[in-house]
């Protein structure tokens, strides 16, 4: 032994999966979903994606730089946001719009709380509920999928001047000459006109909505590709399922007509997106095994009452961001028993 | 993973737990060798839990191979035996894998002392009386070989009002490395069989259970092979999964029930010996000798000659690393197995009588490379990781915060054993294991601080 000797503590091994692991595959279950993106909606939807990522990473260096926290960036969380962000923006959303809410949801949603692992909700969707207040005609205006030229020619909106209103896309969709579009996504078709969109369809993304929740199908591949490397809680996905068919599924045997099939309710507007890669955050979601069903479930009740009895044809974000503050709550109720605890005295001792 | 597992799941504690490489095919197939004297033998006063031993031997006395050199103080304390025959060279303080110095006997053997042991005293153990067995098991200087070092007579006397009706024998080297107990049980079965049958008849229990991991079926086979049907020694084997070995978690393997929140294994009336235990007890007991020799593993990347040596309690790590051949890369030496074994700070730190391994670490392992720090993600692994249903994540936060005292009255620190699957599976590579450690100590003082 010709080496000085060190001292550590046990335990002396490690198993090798890091943080930066576990972000960096994340973005990885999400590259196959932006790209379909693209090939949706064309550049714009690219446009869109690199915006609220180079947005979302620079604020993040800012406020690392800021709180004297080194380079964050390389714990990769904040591609995860942008990327996120922009999946859940509708493909022809002004881009400074976008930059704006990425802004908001890293510096309000996360660097404020003291960055990774503080943050209380889910920052993509602090961003997106910010935006979703403060220009509430460009979020909801949605444009068609697979436009011929999409690859050559942004939507109109996308390119829109900072500060100013966007000009309308109707008559650029009116040129494009598509058959049968109308601008409503299929939940909006369900809730307002009753018409369902076929569950094909929405599995392979042939409908109209935000950038990123289309295909149901790649979207649940990415997710099952992290619950296998073990790096996403499948309790939380499931919970979501689970307690979203716990209201659609009586309100569909009752009257088939009025309300929609938990099928159509699991792969329409973003459940899908939310239940996988949304609710699924670690840091926002509760820590005990029994926290994240209840946790997951509750983000799937919540889901499917605002969808179907409240204002908005979708819920998913603000069920999701009402979850992730009752998430610690959720937490401590669930504590698991200890080994050989007997009995739980008063006072919470 | 063998596919058969899946049709042979053996029983197993519910929650948590870890499979980390296991590392015992280095040494596995490899037969105990003996280990020559060192040129100094450090004989530490205190080896075990409780009361350090006070010696009985002056500077310059001759000593005989097996002759106590140090008396019991107390209950909770054992004698000590000098490892050779030879010369007390001197009583002086002598660094300790724990950090401080602490008193030892320095025995040096002369030249061509042989391994025959001149001091002994044989009795039909099996037909004394129980009191006299404790007696004996006291004398012998028995303690617990597994790790945990504490003096197996205490734990033999049930305190009033309780009974022990069942000795768990604890075969499950659930550390990676280490394969000392399983060389142990296939190579001194009848010892260890013997061992069973004299702590069952000291402590008054009608039956025994062996608990044995599934990757050790070879053990199981050679014990099972010893027995007579409806014997009152039982063998099951267990799943193989850290830390199966700790006795909280295979008394739930076993038996489905749980030690209570600050009690001990007597309140369900158990005893728990480790095999290595029972072996030397069924060894040294009928002919009435000390423990002076254990089986030790040396493992690990830096080793050249990894094996199982039978060591002289009293040779400097030192010297068995020299015998076993060690890599210049060589820069860490941990006593004991890696999950909860401590580094020594040097090799002067003679073997002991809980020391159960030395793993040699070399630079460039990766286990060794320093990983950066990341706040927690509640990802909930160290969650599922605890065997002790504890909630790491959580405990980590308020020690973040120094609050110790929240962590014992609200998240039950003192439940936590120290076993290092949390910071084993941690993604931010939180140093949890030591957070908690550190808490405990200081709400150990607490109350000698306020005083």
């Amino acid at each position: 032994m010709d080496k000085p000797i060190e001292i550590r503590t046990a335990p002396h091994l490690k198993r090798p999966q890091s943080v930066e692991q576990i972000m960096r595959n994340v973005v990885y279950a999400l590259i196959p979903v932006a790209l379909f993106a693209v090939w949706q909606f064309g550049i714009s939807a690219l446009a869109l994606i690199v915006t609220t990522t180079l947005v979302a990473m620079l604020t993040e260096r800012f406020f690392s730089a800021l709180a004297g926290r080194g380079n964050t960036l390389t714990d990769w969380s904040v591609v995860i946001t942008g990327m996120l962000l922009a999946l859940t923006l509708p493909p022809g959303f002004p881009l400074w719009m976008a930059a704006v809410a990425a802004f908001i949801g890293v510096a309000l949603g996360k660097a404020l709380f003291g960055g990774l692992g503080f943050n209380v909700m889910n920052p993509a969707l602090v961003g997106r509920a910010f935006v979703q207040a403060a220009f509430p005609v460009a979020i909801t205006t949605w444009t068609p999928a697979f436009g011929p030229g999409r690859f050559t020619e942004f939507i109109p909106s996308t390119l829109a001047m900072p500060f100013m209103k966007p000009e309308s896309v109707i008559p650029w969709i009116e040129a494009l000459n598509i058959d049968g579009f109308t601008g409503a996504t299929p939940l909006a078709m369900q809730k307002f006109q009753q018409i369902s969109t076929s569950s094909t369809d929405l599995l392979f993304g042939n409908v109209v909505g935000s950038t990123g929740e289309a295909s149901a199908l790649l979207i649940l591949l990415g997710g099952l590709y992290l619950t296998f490397r073990r790096m996403l809680d499948w309790r939380i996905p499931v919970g979501v399922f689970l307690g979203a068919a716990l209201v659609a599924a009586p309100l569909w045997l009752m009257d088939g007509a009025q309300y929609p099939s938990p099928i159509f309710v699991f792969l329409s507007g973003g459940l899908m997106l939310g239940a996988w890669f949304m609710a699924s955050d670690m840091v926002a979601s509760p820590v005990t095994p029994l926290g994240a069903l209840i946790y997951g479930a509750l983000i799937g009740v919540l889901t499917v009452v605002i969808r179907l009895f409240g204002g908005l044809p979708e819920g998913v974000m603000y069920a999701i961001l009402l979850a992730n503050a009752a998430s610690p709550l959720i937490a401590a109720w669930t504590q698991p028993r200890v080994y050989g605890e007997t009995k739980r005295q008063e006072g919470g001792a | 993973m063998n596919i058969l597992n899946l049709f042979r799941r053996h029983s197993t504690f519910p929650h948590g737990g870890i499979h980390p490489l296991e590392h015992k095919e280095e040494t596995v197939g490899l037969p105990i060798r003996r280990l020559p004297f060192a040129s100094r033998l450090v004989v530490p006063l205190s080896q075990h839990k409780g009361a350090p031993a006070k010696a009985l031997v002056k500077v310059g006395e001759e000593v005989v191979r097996g002759e106590p050199i140090a008396e019991a103080d107390g209950h909770v304390s054992v004698p000590m035996h000098s490892p050779a025959t030879g010369r007390v060279a001197a009583i002086d303080l002598w660094p300790t894998a724990e950090g401080p110095k602490a008193p030892a006997i320095i025995v040096e053997p002369y030249d061509g002392a042989s391994q025959q042991v001149l001091y002994e005293d044989p009795v039909d153990v099996l037909n004394l009386a129980p009191g006299e067995i404790v007696q004996r098991v006291k004398d012998a200087g028995l303690v617990g070989l597994g790790g945990a070092a504490f003096p197996s007579h205490v734990k033999m006397l049930p305190p009033a009002g309780k009974e022990i009706h069942t000795v768990i024998v604890n075969g499950c080297e659930c550390e990676p490395y280490l394969t000392c107990d399983h060389r142990v049980m296939l190579e001194h079965t009848d010892a260890l069989l013997k061992g069973i049958l004299i702590a069952m008849r000291a402590t008054g229990a009608g039956r025994a259970l062996i608990g044995i991991e599934d990757n050790k079926m070879d053990a199981v086979l050679a014990i099972a092979q010893k027995l007579a049907k409806d014997d009152v020694i039982e063998v099951k084997a267990v799943e193989a999964k850290y830390p199966q070995g700790a006795e909280k978690m295979l008394i739930e393997s076993l038996l489905d029930e749980q030690i209570p929140e600050g009690g001990l294994p007597v309140d369900l009336g158990l005893a728990v010996y480790n095999v290595g235990t029972l072996a030397q007890m069924g060894g040294l007991l009928p002919s009435g000798r000390g423990l002076i020799e254990r089986v030790v593993t040396v493992s690990g990347a830096g080793v050249e000659r990894p094996g199982n040596y039978l060591v002289p309690i009293g040779t400097p790590v030192g010297f068995l690393l020299h015998e076993a051949g060690v890599d210049a890369e060589a820069n860490r030496v941990i006593l004991g197995g890696p999950m909860m074994g401590m580094t020594v700070a040097s090799l002067d730190v003679p073997i002991t009588k809980g020391v159960s391994g030395i793993v040699v670490s070399a630079a460039g392992d990766p286990h060794q490379s320093e990983r950066k720090v990341y706040p927690c993600i509640k990802c909930s692994r160290c969650v599922e990781a605890c065997p002790m249903r504890l909630n790491p994540s959580m405990m980590a936060q308020l020690a973040q915060k120094r609050e110790y005292e929240r962590m014992d009255s609200e998240f039950h620190l003192n439940q936590c054993f120290e076993c290092g699957c949390c910071a084993y599976v941690c993604p931010s590579n939180i140093p949890l294991t030591q957070y908690f450690r550190i808490a405990k100590a200081i709400n150990r003082e607490r109350p000698a601080m306020a005083s």
